[in-house]
């Protein structure tokens, strides 16, 4: 039962931020850029239910707003970047041989390659911005489930029904759509699950730097910037973000470890 | 001086945050520790425009002719008098016979000539040019006397000649400055760890050396405003200049520390493009300028720790004119002005000090009220000097202008950062660097101001504020700095 309470959990807390994400891009309790620094730093009240930011801006929108900015770029950026990487894997896997050697060479290659360093690196080429922070995310993500596309593929690869299929003489693109494809989908959905939470501290790290959300976006890591001088005079100013990007991270890595178990037939077996 | 300004803001910053103290745990009193926010990119005042070089060491390692108090007024330094032809263009001074460069050589005229020659030649990378660019000759007389022949009277000339581009260096040592720097004053090199701390001592050869009771000075390099605060917390540091005015709260209560808000010369503008469409449209630029709520700016960026400003002049000086009703605050105004120039998208490159991020998003929301969509970008200090000011290649920026006396650069012509060009303004400035009578430059000063204001060559905002915090037992400091300096001789530890 426990990868049951993990899932639910988990499915929980996706499930509220995605909510949350989803009705501020309709509608928040006030306009999101709309100052009012007679009235910063204001305590919670009915009118701000979580008080106001240091130019008097509505917490509970700009955090809303957040989570729409921080989930929508760490989800696209791991399916941009888990789709080539898995499309990657899977042409390697399906050639063998010096195309795979050189494919999972490069892979290597591209993870000693610092990731914060390349997101500083299109900040510098191309300006700061979300979208820069979502590709340099998704940069990271191609070589891991290239990884993993490959090395679930191989083990496919080997089985009886892709082994008659081949004598039928279907080709290897058919064969990996048709067959190698339903068949390691479920490590790969568990995968990206697990890595939207790391993409989403990357996230929140890169706008902390000043190189993700420029203002007036909302973003967690930058409100979490904002809020460091004033610890001091408002120590809920940091708390707050700091909370959701706990949240939202245990969420998914929740959910991960929950689809994960509840995919593995020996899990299940187990327990039944 | 007006070359570097901007440089300078960053360096003000820190500056204005200078030093702090903690007198914790019954903390020792020795070398005072100062926290600065920007590192230095060399050590040699009259090669680079950074404004922090000449916070830590002028007047302090290096000395000059002449020297400045706090109210602003020109004193003897390395000249011990001096006297002025009747056309004012002649200056002999007379210089002091009891300074020595560190390294042992003397301090003479020929000294001084090398120094004047050095900045003034072809080349130089002197910050200044407008220090060195009246000056027709320098003749040493004899070791003792220097005489200097202006091709034009400069009412600035004393004054200008107290700053950190006008210091004396040695000829045997001005080359290796940049990093094992020597010169004349009450404190000496000992080491420079790039990106931690430069450290300097007590001279004991200084003529004033028995007015001087601290050991050294010790500046640490802090860049981020939090983690300043916590060193001066921590007892790391004995005072610090902190960007952040919320920073001072919990400093306020507190025995250990004395808060100072004090003034600087750095008035912040929102420079507008003026070079280029939509801001060389004078519509725009009075758009702009009623868009702005000075008064929310300084609450939300600053604090309410601010004077507003509505021209190029610090309020605590004595040629100021109170301006910042020229344009009023008005929305709808502003928003009709932008439609009839066409405005409808801007963007603003600001520079990485708290004063100019913050006030970046409260105008991006105000310009937002007028019609039009402001993208802010966060620069790197680096950039910022390339696109902004070398290049010209932005449409607004918020920047502190540090040095004193600089209403000048609005005279500085088309390929200065402003993009501003105006004959009867650098007629003006002509007229104002040649009146040599107190009264009457004030008097162009105030005209200027009006001019500045009147053609909305910019959108002024506040005039930046020191905000420091220091150990209540170290005193000695200046609340109002005329200068980018600080002079530390004066700098004592109480009972």
């Amino acid at each position: 039962m426990r990868h049951r309470a993990s899932l639910i959990l988990g499915a929980v807390l996706v499930g509220l931020m995605a909510a949350a994400g989803l009705v501020s891009l309709a509608w928040t309790p006030w306009p999101l850029a709309e100052i009012d620094v007679l009235n910063k730093l204001a305590a919670p009240s009915a009118a701000h239910p979580l008080g106001t930011d240091g130019l008097g801006r509505d917490l509970l929108s700009r955090l809303m707003a957040g989570a729409a900015n921080s989930l929508s770029v760490a989800a696209g950026a791991v399916l941009l970047g888990g789709g080539i990487g898995t499309g990657l894997g899977l042409l390697a896997s399906a050639w063998g041989g010096r195309v795979e050697e050189a494919l999972m060479r490069l892979c290597d290659l591209s993870f000693a390659f610092p990731a914060l360093l390349f997101a500083i690196m299109l900040a510098a080429a191309f300006g700061p911005s979300l979208l820069n922070t979502g590709l340099a995310i998704a940069f990271i993500n191609v070589p891991i489930f290239a990884r993993v596309a490959r090395g679930a593929a191989n083990q496919v690869w080997v089985r009886d029904f892709v082994l008659a299929g081949r004598a039928a003489g279907r080709g290897r693109a058919a064969i990996s759509r048709d067959h190698i494809v339903p068949n390691i989908a479920a490590p790969l959905i568990v995968q990206a699950t697990i890595e939207i939470a790391t993409a989403i501290l990357a996230e929140a790290a890169l706008s902390y730097l000043g190189l993700g959300a420029q203002p007036p976006a909302a973003s967690w890591g930058r409100m979490l910037a904002e809020a460091q001088t004033l610890l001091w005079v408002a120590p809920m100013q940091a708390v707050w973000p700091g909370l959701c990007i706990t949240a939202a991270v245990l969420g998914f890595g929740l959910l991960g470890d929950g689809l994960r178990d509840w995919a593995d037939p020996r899990l299940v077996r187990r327990q039944a | 001086m007006t070359r570097h300004q901007p440089l300078l803001i960053p360096a003000a910053i820190l500056a204005l945050s200078l030093p702090a103290a903690l007198p914790a745990l019954a903390q020792e009193q020795g070398t005072v520790r100062i926290g600065e926010m920007q590192e230095p990119t060399v050590l040699d005042p009259t090669v680079d425009a950074t404004a922090s070089i000449d916070e830590m060491l002028t007047q302090n390692l290096y000395e000059s002719l002449t020297t400045v108090n706090e109210a602003g007024e020109v004193l003897p330094q390395l000249a011990e008098s001096w006297e002025i032809s009747d056309d004012g263009l002649t200056y002999t001074f007379t210089l002091t016979q009891d300074a020595a460069f560190h390294d042992g050589t003397p301090f003479d005229a020929e000294a001084v000539r090398f120094s004047f020659e050095r900045a003034m030649a072809e080349g130089s990378t002197n910050p200044s040019s407008d220090i060195w660019e009246p000056i027709e000759s320098v003749t040493v007389t004899d070791p003792r006397t220097i005489e200097v022949t202006l091709s034009r009277p400069d009412a600035f000339f004393l004054f200008n000649l107290a700053q950190g581009d006008a210091s004396i260096v040695s000829p045997a040592s001005a080359e290796t400055n940049v990093t094992e720097p020597v010169g004349t004053g009450p404190f000496r090199f000992v080491s420079w760890t790039r990106g931690d701390r430069l450290v300097l001592e007590k001279n004991p050869d200084h003529r004033d050396a028995g007015e001087v009771t601290i050991p050294g000075v010790e500046f640490r390099f802090i860049t981020d405003a939090s983690a300043m605060a916590a060193a001066l917390l921590a007892g790391e540091l004995d005072r610090a200049g902190l960007g952040a005015p919320e920073l001072l709260a919990q400093f306020e209560n507190d025995d250990r520390f004395t808060v100072e808000i004090g003034t600087t010369e750095g008035e912040v503008i929102l420079a507008l493009n003026n070079g280029r469409a939509p801001f060389d449209d004078i519509r725009a630029r009075e758009a702009v300028n009623r868009a702005i709520d000075r008064e929310e700016i300084i609450a939300g960026a600053m604090d309410g720790t601010a004077t507003p400003i509505g021209s190029f002049y610090p309020p605590h000086g004595p040629a100021y004119v109170d301006l910042t009703g020229t344009w009023p605050h008005d929305t709808e105004t502003a928003a009709a002005l932008f439609q009839e120039v066409g405005v409808t998208e801007l963007s603003l490159t600001v520079p990485p000090f708290p004063y100019a991020t913050r006030s970046a998003e409260i105008i991006q929301a105000e310009l937002a009220q007028a019609g039009v969509a402001v993208s802010v970008e966060t620069v790197e200090w680096g950039y910022w000097l390339e696109e902004v000011y070398s290049n010209r290649n932005y449409d607004m920026t918020i920047i502190a202008h540090t040095s004193p006396n600089d209403m000048g650069n609005f005279a500085r012509g088309p390929e200065y950062f402003y993009g501003f060009q105006s004959d009867e303004f650098d007629a003006l400035w002509d007229r104002i660097s040649a009146e040599t009578d107190a009264e009457a430059r004030n008097a162009l000063l105030e005209e200027g101001q009006r001019y500045l204001a009147e053609n909305a060559v910019m959108a002024f905002l506040f005039q930046l504020p020191e905000l420091a915090v220091q150990r209540s037992d170290l005193e000695g400091f200046w609340t109002a700095a005329p200068v980018l300096y600080q002079p530390l001789k004066e700098v004592h530890w109480a009972e």
